[in-house]
Order: structure tokens, then sequence, then C-alpha cells
């Protein structure tokens, strides 16, 4: 009794540490974007004192800001769009067909993700300079399909897997024709599945940095290219750049969201 | 009318259905009886199309419709999974075949409230299949599949994930329900029982081969091999080797049965008996019945009847006897055998009974 007792009444101190170790950067983060730049190098404060939204404003005026902004949604969806589309097909015929070396196949795909995306740096910059893709939104798009296909067709193959196969014959003699049966019939059933693919390819694209920096100059430039090259021109503007973190981190809190409950599924690739 | 022409299905280095060759009638239920992985479910995939035959050629009403898509063939197929469109209503699902059809509202919707009238699914037309009972579940595939109004009706052990209460309901309407669209209706079971009370033909399978395919009473009272009695047979079929001579039967020097009446025909030499468990009882039964002395092993009481297991010779059986029949395991009793039911097959399985033709 006293026992259990004293355990109850300690057990909050672990949890509540914890949380408190994951929200301090962020609420800090949040912190610095409410205050000017002279109260951040100035004395410590907890909250802001003279609290600001001038931050914000510069990122919201000034085209070399928000077009950071613009420019990485663009690619970002336009690649989640290109590998969930690209990857629904394949995921298909691995759920559905045996073939030759299908299994080989399918687990190089996952190998592809392995690799750091740095050693694809190099052979990327030098093919879409060929190619006359530099500084376009669909060339980081593409690359980032390399990563993004594989994950997809994982995580698509594992909840279409679960899909029995006796649905797709029913539909078949219902008088479905491919196409239409997998638009009308399955598409449906994998939603959460779809879902979730286009959540990790979103995530992925969003946060990755390195060849989304290497294939754009100016006109494709993402956003967290833009914060780190703020940080060597003229001083450290460290309101604007906490305020430009704050809205970095939003879209994939949103996003996560709507996939929150599925999200565990999507971490094992489906195989839940 | 469905031919199969000599179909054979092979995979790998595995026949799944050895060359068959069977004729089903319009308006005809016939019922595919056999164990699990007896090749029902194969077959039934070659009718319909959804696989294609190694070998042998597939006609429906004398065209040949080989390697036709399953979407252009008139076929309708209820699996023993309930298999519907989740993401559809009850409706949806219903509607969903006239849908692809192209036919125009008002005759879906009076078709789609028509079936749902007789399967009894008026209330749920506007749930999603999985809020509903398994029963509700499967009849709604069975309403898809009857709008379809299909040529042919594949019924894939429809019964066999639902209770038993709704499984004898819907068994009586079955047939009932899908007698006036004078379809080939097929129907896959592993229940003997099930095939005797859906009456019509039957085609009993036992390792990818068609062993007999007749009238339902027919294959059930004159099965004309082996195989095809053992498929038959629920509980199990009483097996025993023995030996003609005469007017005797033998198991070993010491006891005889009389040869009965029927089974005079039968050349001498070594023969397979068989019989139902119901055709052994503690009483005589008739004056023609054969004493033998067994010893009891365990006695399984379900209900109104027993099946009391017994072993006469190192041969196993069981006997039905209607009502609670408890033994004292170990001991020896006394049993009578009707030997007017008893079937008697050569060593290679044919039956060797009169009744059957001499074939």
């Amino acid at each position: 009794m006293n026992t259990s007792d004293t355990k109850r009444s300690w057990s909050w101190v672990i949890p509540t540490l914890y949380i408190l170790f994951l929200i301090v950067p962020i609420y800090w983060l949040v912190n610095m974007s409410f205050k000017s730049n002279s109260e951040i190098l100035g004395n410590f404060s907890l909250w802001p004192q003279s609290p600001t939204i001038r931050n914000y404003m510069v990122i919201f005026t000034d085209p070399s800001w928000y077009n950071g902004y613009i420019n990485s949604i663009l690619y970002v969806v336009m690649n989640t769009v290109i590998s969930v589309t690209a990857a629904l097909p394949a995921a298909y015929a691995f759920s559905r067909y045996r073939f030759l070396g299908d299994k080989h196949l399918f687990f190089w795909l996952l190998t592809n993700r392995m690799a750091p995306p740095a050693v694809f740096a190099l052979p990327f910059f030098q093919l879409y300079s060929a190619f006359g893709l530099i500084d376009t939104h669909i060339a980081v798009a593409i690359a980032h399909c390399l990563f993004n296909v594989p994950l997809a067709v994982w995580i698509l193959e594992g909840f279409m897997s679960g899909v029995p196969k006796e649905i797709d014959e029913t539909a078949y003699i219902d008088g479905y024709s491919f196409p239409r049966f997998f638009v009308k019939i399955f598409m449906p059933l994998i939603a959460s599945g779809i879902g979730v693919a286009a959540f990790f390819c979103f995530m992925f694209s969003w946060v990755e940095l390195l060849i989304a920096r290497t294939l754009t100059t100016t006109d494709a430039k993402p956003i967290a290219a833009t914060m780190t090259r703020t940080v060597s021109a003229s001083g450290m503007d460290w309101g604007v750049l906490a305020a430009a973190g704050v809205l970095t981190i939003i879209p994939g809190a949103l996003v996560i969201y709507f996939v929150r409950n599925y999200i565990a599924k999507g971490f094992a690739l489906g195989r839940v | 009318m469905l031919e199969l022409r000599n179909i054979e299905k092979v995979v790998g280095e595995e026949h799944h259905i050895h060359p068959t060759s069977l004729v089903l009638e319009r308006g005809t239920l016939n019922v595919l009886l056999g164990p699990t992985l007896s090749g029902k479910t194969s077959l039934m995939r070659l009718m319909a199309g959804l696989d294609v035959p190694t070998a042998g050629s597939i006609h429906f009403d004398g065209q040949d419709v080989t390697g036709v898509r399953v979407q252009d063939r008139h076929v309708a197929m209820v699996y023993q999974q309930f298999i519907n469109y989740p993401a559809m209503t009850v409706y949806e699902n219903i509607a969903s075949p006239m849908r692809v059809a192209g036919k125009d509202k008002a005759t879906i919707d009076r078709e789609v409230r028509k079936a749902a009238e007789l399967l009894k699914l008026t209330p749920y037309l506007d749930r999603t299949p999985l809020n509903l009972s398994g029963g509700q579940q499967q009849r709604t595939a069975l309403a898809r599949a009857l709008v379809k109004n299909a040529s042919l009706v594949l019924l894939d052990e429809p019964l066999a994930n639902l209770d038993y209460k709704l499984r004898e309901e819907l068994r009586e309407e079955l047939p009932r329900i899908f007698s006036q669209s004078g379809a080939v209706f097929v129907y896959a079971t592993t229940e003997p029982t099930e095939a005797l009370l859906l009456g019509g033909r039957t085609a009993t399978l036992s390792q990818g081969r068609v062993t007999q395919y007749g009238e339902t009473i027919e294959v059930y009272r004159r099965p004309a091999d082996l195989l095809t009695a053992i498929t038959f047979a629920d509980p199990p079929l009483n097996t025993i080797g023995m030996t003609k001579t005469g007017h005797g039967l033998h198991i070993d020097e010491q006891q005889a049965i009389p040869v009965p009446p029927h089974l005079v025909s039968v050349p001498d030499g070594p023969v397979t008996i068989a019989f139902h468990p119901h055709h052994l009882s503690v009483q005589p039964v008739s004056d023609t019945a054969a004493r033998l002395s067994v010893q009891a092993l365990i006695s399984e009481i379900a209900g109104s009847e027993s099946f009391v297991h017994i072993d006469y010779r190192g041969n196993r059986w069981v006997m039905l006897q209607h009502g609670v029949h408890e033994v004292e395991p170990d001991t020896m009793i006394d049993v009578h055998l009707d030997t007017r039911h008893l079937m008697a097959f050569g060593e290679d399985g044919r039956s060797l009974n009169a009744t059957t033709g001499g074939a």
C-alpha cells in the first residue's frame, strides 16, 4: 500500500522530464521568434519581454524569404505526387504477382534508402547539368524520387497485401476493367496507406537539404538553403531565422496531424 | 450449358486438376463435393475464367470460352470469405455489377431493392459491409451475385463461415433464389450432409479428380468407387478388407459373414467392404444382421445421437447410435451389422455392387 502510493506519486516525474527536454528547443525557437535581436543577444529571459511580430513580417514581405517556402512546397508536392503515382502500380505488381526475381527486386528497392543522399549529389549535379535542369523544381522533385519511390512502394505493398485478392477477382467478375477497379474499388481500400506513403515522401523531401541545395541556385532555392545562407550573409538576424524555423516546422506538424492514426502502421511499412 | 472438355490445370509440378470432362445443364443445381484441397476451388476458378486451363477447353452454350476474360463472361461468384467492397455501402455493393454494365438508374434501384428484399437486407442498405454481421455480409455478396443475372453462378462454400442457424436458413433459400434465373448453378461444399440437403446433382472430387457425377442421391446410394464412397460419407465410412469365398465373407479363418443377396455376384477373392456408421447398431435391426464382437473405445455423445468408436480386429469403426449411448472403454461388446447395406469394392477401388450395373 505504502510503496505503491510512493510509486504512483513519483511516476509522473520521468515522462514530464522527457517531454520537457523535447519541448524546450521548440519553445526556445518560438520564444526567440517573437523577440527583437537586441533582446535575444541581451538578457536571458524565459519569455519575450516586448513581443514583436517584426520577424514574421520580414519573412512574409521579403520575396527572398517567402520564395524559399514556395519553392520548397512546390518541389515537395511534385515529388509526393510523382512518387505515389509511380509507386501505386509497382506496389500492386509486387503484392499480386509472382515473377522472376520479384523478392530480390523488392529488397533492392529498399537498399536504395540505405545510401546517404550525399553519395548521389555529385552524379545528380553532373547529370542534371547535362540536361539543363539545374535550378528547376522538377529537378529536385525527380532527384528525391530515388529515395521516395522505393519507400512508397514498400509502404503501399504492405497495405495492398492486406486486401484479399478475392476482392480483385470479385470486381473482375462483376465486370470492372482493371483501371476502373483500381481507382474505384482498390484505392479507397488502401486510402490510409496512400496517405501514409504520401506523408513519408512529403517529410523526406521537406527535410532533405543536401540534394535540394546542390541542384538549385536561385529560382528553386528551398527554404532550408535560404536559412543556412543567411547565416553567412550580412550579420546574424537571429529573430528572423527563428521565425523561419517555426514556419518550417508547421507544414510537417500539419501533415502529421492528418495521418496520426496510421503513422505506426506506416513506420512498420504497412506490415502491422 | 457449361461443358468442360478434358480440362487440366498444372501449376509447376503439381496437378491441381487432372483431366476432367463435365457437362452441367442450365437450370440445374450442381454440387461439387470434396474435402479441402480436393480441387473444388481450382475447378470453379477454371469454370469462372479466373484461371486458364493448362489443357482442354471450356464451352458455354456451345461457344468456346477458354481464355475469354472473366469480365466478358456471364459469371457470378461468391466466396467462402465474405467478399464485398468495404468502401461502398451495401446498396452500392449490390448495384455495382449493374453500374458497370451501364444500366439506367431506375432499373438499378428496382433490382437492388428487389434483391435486398429477397435476402432481408433492406434495413442495412445504407451501411457499409464491415458494419454488418457475417451473415449479412455474405447475403450482400449473394445479392450482388443475384442482380448480375449471370448464366453461370458459382458459390464456393458460401455458408462455411456462417453459424449453424444462418447456414440452415440460407441453404434452404439459396436454391430457391437462384432457381428462377435458369442459370448453371454450381455449389462447392466439404459437407456430404449439405450436398444431400441441396439435392440436385453432385460431382465428388478427390485429389483433383472428379470421381463421379450424377444425381446426388444416386451418387450417395451407389458410389462407383471407394474414393467416392469415402468422400460422400459423414460420419466417415467404415471399411474392412475381406476375402469372399462362396457364400462367406472372411476376415480370417474363424469368423465369416454370410454374403448378402445383393453381393452374390461378386467374384471370389479379396474385396473391400464398406458401410455407413448408421448400419451398425447395438440392437439387432433385422434378421439379416451379422453379429460381431468388437472392442468399445469411446463414445461421443452429440445430443440426440452417439458416435461409438469401436475396434474390430484392428479396423477402427464408428457406430452411430440414436439416443445417449455410453460404453465402458476397452470392453468387448456385441454389435449388429445390417448386411443389406454393405458395399463391396474390388482391389482397383471400383464398386462390385450389382445395383451399380456391374460398373
